[in-house]
């Protein structure tokens, strides 16, 4: 590399060569996801010493896996729309929207595929109008998708009539309970769109740019960014990613529901987004983070139903969770800040 | 008071640092300093950002705990826990943001936790009102303000009398004031000198900390540097020029600020006609190849709006502006960009710097197209162009990879001039590229500014403090209220001059011609 000639490529190699490998390691992990793997662990090690018997069976890793594969999905988009100084509320309500439409693309078409590629694109759409309406209205972005979220709610209903319509193609059938090698469709979607996301947010400029808008709009725009081409296009993305979990959703539950995806999806991808690092100030969190969030919740979830805590105290200890996560995580930030 | 003599009898010790040495991890802030503050002296105390002024101060405040050395107060050696240690001895630091509660009247802040001034159960407004009344008396301040004033409705000038007032009530014997000057007016600044002088002559011991070199001149009986954490010069101030003091805080003599050799500016590179904006009324000015315009004017003169109008941020209602000929359609400052204009804006903080971010990214933020191949981003490219900026404006920074909110501030400053230089753009427009960067770091800042109009570059600069733009530039732009309102070329531009300009449309209205 041409830097190595440079003085300061020779200062940063001496600096690097003084830290120790343990500090080197964290930094790259980052503070926050290393903590977040400490509290994975010790929630892994108290759930595995109560019921040693059934959670280490594989049979429950991947129940784990096919259980938070939506909320995962929604949660790292949930992180880019974070990172970029937004939130989507609306999230939710495009997965239900989603659902209906695959299910009537389903009839319409008979191609699962073509069905599919439809919810994904309704799911876009949504998000294109979230964006408009934040960027060319000038709406805060949680008032904004509070009313959208509404909206989407009611075209769902609309559009079934607010009936369930079933699916009954074997494709999604396949995709919601298949396997291929062992591992479930469902976990390797997840796989391949935080991966896509990783890709996207750490080796590309326009990762670089959702960050740069997130961190100081000002200063982006300062930087020759089109900030306004940056934020609809981060509430298009994280509409198509609703559409496609409204996919999953539709596959795991044969059918499409203008009422599925209520039940505080949207608020249970924010909260993840949140417990792995993400500032509602924007510019900071990592796809890692959000991933870790969700296996955190998803471990919990497992964890709890396992050890027969009733529904109601879940609830309860998930809101706990969050709220000692962001105490620790703005503990963190005032000694490394 | 009347100008201080150096007195050669030797006034009594406050408060004493002896040896005081204090690391951050592997760097070392103050490397043992020994250094005496006495009763009814002022001492000003300088030095780069950095040098560890801050750190001494805070260890004198009871903020921080010398690693080694000792603290020596009222006779006997003490150790400071907390500040509240200090304030007991009578040791009080005036920060640069006083801390005052903005919801509560000025009198409630004074007495705040002060429980001995309430009668039966209740706060008692007229004594409260009546000791605040005398106070303010006492500062000069009683016509201004009255007891029951919201706190948080006063200027920067007021609270900070108003922490210096709190800070009397507990037997004040050493009183620390950090850039106290950096937001007031001259006025304002004057008025404080009064109190500062008065407080001397009551025998407190005043430590003060300044860039100003003026200031310290006129305020000062004994002048200490710091450099590197250490203690360079320790002398009355009478015994030092100013020229010795930049050199003791810069560790170099400083030849010549400014590169006074004659420039030849080629073509016309930056064509601004009749831009209006809502601040700024037409507008018409060109900025040649190699040329340095300076851009000077009271605060809302007009100066930044232009530069932001100029580069697209703000919108334009009529003009135009035409790059090496070609005219630009301005709908965003990615169109001036694009047509090779940089810009370092007035608040690097707020606008220029992504602070959670890596000086790599920061410096390459400009430039997308050559650090990525198909979006990806290309970290070889990026971290090389990186580094070649980092070394020629010497950034000092222990990595590329270090967040640039750690950085000081003319370092922070010399990166987003990296991002600009990473474009080699055709035009740039700076303003205030100094404004709160040390000595140092300034002189690399003309340095630089000098070697760009050398490489052809057209140089468009704002700056509120005179002596540094009559010294860079070749000509100086005046404006007020929004229009040019003069021009004066390099020979004729003295700071008298350029204020009758400024203040013909703007009368009564000084404070932006301060002098560092």
């Amino acid at each position: 590399m041409t830097e190595a000639k440079t003085g300061v490529a020779a200062g940063l190699a001496e600096s690097r060569a003084q830290k120790s490998a343990v500090r080197s390691m964290i930094e790259r992990v980052g503070t926050h996801n290393l903590s977040l793997l400490i509290a994975l662990a010790i929630l892994i090690a108290i759930f595995g010493g109560l019921r040693p018997d059934v959670f280490f069976l594989v049979r429950n890793i991947l129940n784990i896996g096919q259980a938070i594969a939506i909320l995962g999905v929604l949660a790292t988009a949930q992180t880019i729309v974070i990172v970029s100084g937004g939130l989507d509320i609306s999230v939710g309500a495009i997965v239900g929207m989603s659902t209906v439409y695959i299910a009537l693309a389903v009839g319409w078409t008979g191609s699962p595929l073509l069905s599919i590629l439809f919810g994904v694109f309704v799911g876009a759409i949504a998000g294109v109008v979230n964006g408009v309406i934040i960027t060319v209205g000038r709406i805060n972005a949680v008032i904004a998708t509070l009313g959208t979220m509404a909206v989407f709610r009611g075209v769902a209903f609309i559009v079934s009539n607010g009936q369930s319509i079933s699916i009954f193609d074997p494709a999604f059938r396949f995709i919601g309970n298949g396997k291929i090698f062992g591992l479930p469709v469902t976990i390797m979607v997840l796989i391949a769109m935080v991966a896509a996301f990783f890709v996207l947010m750490n080796y590309t400029v326009t990762g670089r740019n959702i960050y740069a808008i997130g961190g100081n709009q000002v200063v982006a725009r300062l930087a020759g960014l089109n900030v306004r081409a940056y934020q609809i296009g981060v509430y298009t993305l994280s509409g198509a990613t609703a559409g496609l979990a409204g996919m999953l959703l539709a596959a795991r539950t044969g059918s499409g529901q203008p009422i599925s995806g209520s039940d505080g999806l949207e608020l249970e991808a924010i909260t993840a987004a949140v417990l792995g690092g993400c500032a509602l100030t924007g510019g900071k969190g990592t796809i890692i983070g959000g991933l870790l969030g969700v296996l955190i919740i998803g471990v919990l979830d497992n964890g709890l139903i396992l050890t027969s805590v009733p529904t109601f105290y879940q609830m309860v200890a998930k809101g706990v969770l969050l709220i000692a996560a962001v105490i620790i995580a703005e503990l963190q930030g005032r000694r490394y800040g | 008071m009347a100008g201080s003599s150096p007195a050669p009898k030797r006034l009594e010790s406050v408060v004493e640092a002896v040896g005081v040495s204090k690391d951050f991890g592997v760097v070392r802030a103050l490397d043992r300093v020994s250094l005496a503050i006495r009763a009814g002296e002022v001492l000003a105390l300088v030095g780069e950002n950095g040098a560890g002024k801050s750190t001494l101060i805070r260890i004198f405040e009871g903020v921080f705990r010398p690693d080694s050395g000792a603290i020596v107060a009222l006779g006997a050696q003490r150790v400071f826990r907390s500040p509240a240690d200090a304030h007991a001895v009578g040791i009080r630091v005036i920060h640069q943001e006083p801390d005052i509660i903005p919801d509560l009247s000025i009198a409630e802040n004074l007495f705040l936790g002060d429980l001995r001034r309430t009668r039966r159960i209740f706060f008692d407004r007229g004594d409260a009102a009546r000791r605040t009344r005398q106070i303010l008396a006492e500062f000069g301040l009683e016509k201004e303000l009255e007891p029951w004033t919201r706190a948080g409705d006063l200027g920067p000038a007021q609270r900070q009398l108003m922490e210096i007032m709190r800070a009397l009530r507990g037997g004040l014997r050493v009183l620390a004031l950090d850039e106290p000057t950096s937001s007031l007016t001259e006025d304002e600044a004057q008025r404080l000198f009064r109190v500062v002088r008065r407080l001397k002559a009551d025998g407190v011991a005043i430590v003060y900390i300044s860039h100003r070199m003026r200031e310290v001149r006129e305020l000062a009986d004994r002048v200490a540097v710091l450099r590197d954490g250490r203690l360079i010069v320790d002398r009355p101030i009478a015994e030092i020029a100013d020229n010795e003091i930049v050199q003791a805080m810069v560790g170099r003599p400083i030849s010549d600020l400014f590169d006074r050799s004659e420039r030849r500016p080629g073509p016309p590179v930056l064509c601004v006609r009749g831009l209006t904006t809502k601040r700024v009324k037409d507008v018409s000015l060109d900025v040649r190849a190699g040329e340095v315009v300076g851009l000077a004017g009271l605060i809302g003169a007009g100066r930044s709006e232009l530069a932001e109008a100029i580069f697209g941020h703000d919108r334009s209602l009529a003009g135009s502006v035409a790059v090496g000929g070609r005219a630009i359609r301005l709908r965003s400052p990615a169109d001036a960009i694009a047509a090779g204009i940089g810009f370092a804006p007035e608040d690097r903080k707020s606008q220029a710097l992504l602070l959670l971010r890596s000086v790599a990214n920061n410096i390459s933020l400009a430039v997308p197209d050559l650090i990525s191949r198909f979006n990806f981003v290309r970290f070889g490219a990026e971290r090389s162009i990186a580094a070649s900026l980092v070394d020629r404006l010497r950034i000092r920074t222990p990595s590329l990879d270090q967040a640039v909110s750690k950085l000081s501030g003319g370092n922070q400053q010399k990166v987003v001039l990296g991002r600009w230089l990473a474009r080699r753009p055709k035009a740039l427009i700076l303003d205030e590229p100094t404004r709160g960067i040390d000595v140092g770091a300034k002189a690399e800042i003309y340095r630089l500014i000098a070697q760009l109009a050398a490489e052809g570059v057209a140089l468009l600069v704002i700056s509120s403090e005179l002596p540094e733009l009559i010294g860079l530039a070749d000509r100086i732009v005046v404006m007020a209220g929004g229009r040019i309102v003069g021009e004066l070329p390099r020979g004729e531009a003295k700071e008298e001059r350029i204020l009758q300009l400024a203040m013909a449309e703007a009368l009564g209205e000084v404070g932006e011609a301060r002098i560092n």
